[in-house]
């Protein structure tokens, strides 16, 4: 076994791990640390797969922006903190059933399937590749990912924002009249 | 080197725990993660493919690349409706926001 399996291995027990840790722990401020250190162990997952560039998007994207949104909302819900409320819905046995059914089923067609993997090294410079192809082939989409990002900005903001007063608002308006 | 079958393999336990996730939680927080989670398990699928079928194009990339943005939009829009239900509402979890169901 080389080292780069023994590498995945471990990684693969981490990611696994803290997933299921995601999942199931009750103190939902735990399971926003372990999302974080299962985002980060992804990361790693993309350094073995020779994508140095997704692995940075990763860790700034996924780890720098979205956990710590994610750990705010908690922090602005905090009342969910409390270790009384029940964690799983009445239909958590379905749930689990299913999704056991369905990791069976996707083992078995990854097993079992054959990959026509191809021996081709990665182009050395998959960076400069990378960034041609996303303004050459899939401009449009990278254009429509900018605007995709502009309404969510605005729309979050406008979502969360705090409403105004109604009355204080309408009696301004007929003190102008 | 690392069979692509290891890879698919991490990536379809995580899809899965990541749709418990999603299913079974009733705290809403806990449901985005759990849909974060299964982004993240397609994501090292669709690299994993792009290494080792087709190196030579970087299609696998760019669509990873571009499910990190829209996850990155649906996670800001999705907790900023937590956010805001949790001020109306004073709760977060997703049984008791229930006015909209017949």
């Amino acid at each position: 076994m080389s080292v780069e399996q023994v590498v995945f291995l471990v990684l693969a027990v981490a990611a696994v791990g803290s997933a299921v840790g995601v999942v199931i722990s009750r103190n939902i401020f735990y399971s926003a640390l372990l999302l974080v250190a299962c985002l980060f162990i992804v990361a790693g997952f993309y350094v073995l797969l020779e994508a140095p560039f997704l692995a940075a998007v990763q860790v700034l994207i996924y780890v720098g922006a979205i956990a710590v949104l994610i750990i705010f909302a908690i922090m602005l819900t905090e009342r969910m903190m409390s270790k009384t409320v029940r964690g799983w819905n009445e239909q958590w046995w379905i749930a689990l059933i299913v999704t056991v059914c369905l990791v069976a089923v996707m083992l078995y067609v990854v097993v079992t399937a054959n990959w026509q993997v191809s021996d081709a090294a990665t182009p050395s410079d998959a960076i400069v590749a990378l960034g041609q192809t996303l303004l050459s082939t899939y401009v449009l989409p990278f254009e429509v990912a900018s605007v995709i990002l502009l309404m969510a900005l605005i729309g979050a903001i406008i979502i969360a924002r705090e409403e105004e007063p109604v009355g204080v608002v309408g009696e301004q308006k007929e003190e102008e009249r | 080197m690392i069979p692509l079958s290891w890879y698919l393999i991490v990536a379809a336990i995580l899809f899965c725990i990541g749709l418990y996730g999603v299913l079974a939680r009733r705290n809403a927080i806990g449901i985005l993660m759990g849909i974060e989670l299964m982004l993240n398990a397609v994501n090292i699928n669709l690299i994993a493919f792009w290494r080792y079928i087709t190196p030579e194009v970087l299609t696998g990339q760019v669509f990873a690349l571009f499910v990190i943005t829209v996850a990155a939009a649906e996670a800001s829009i999705g907790l900023a409706l937590i956010i805001s239900i949790f001020r109306n509402r004073e709760t977060v979890i997703v049984e008791d926001v229930d006015m909209m169901k017949w």
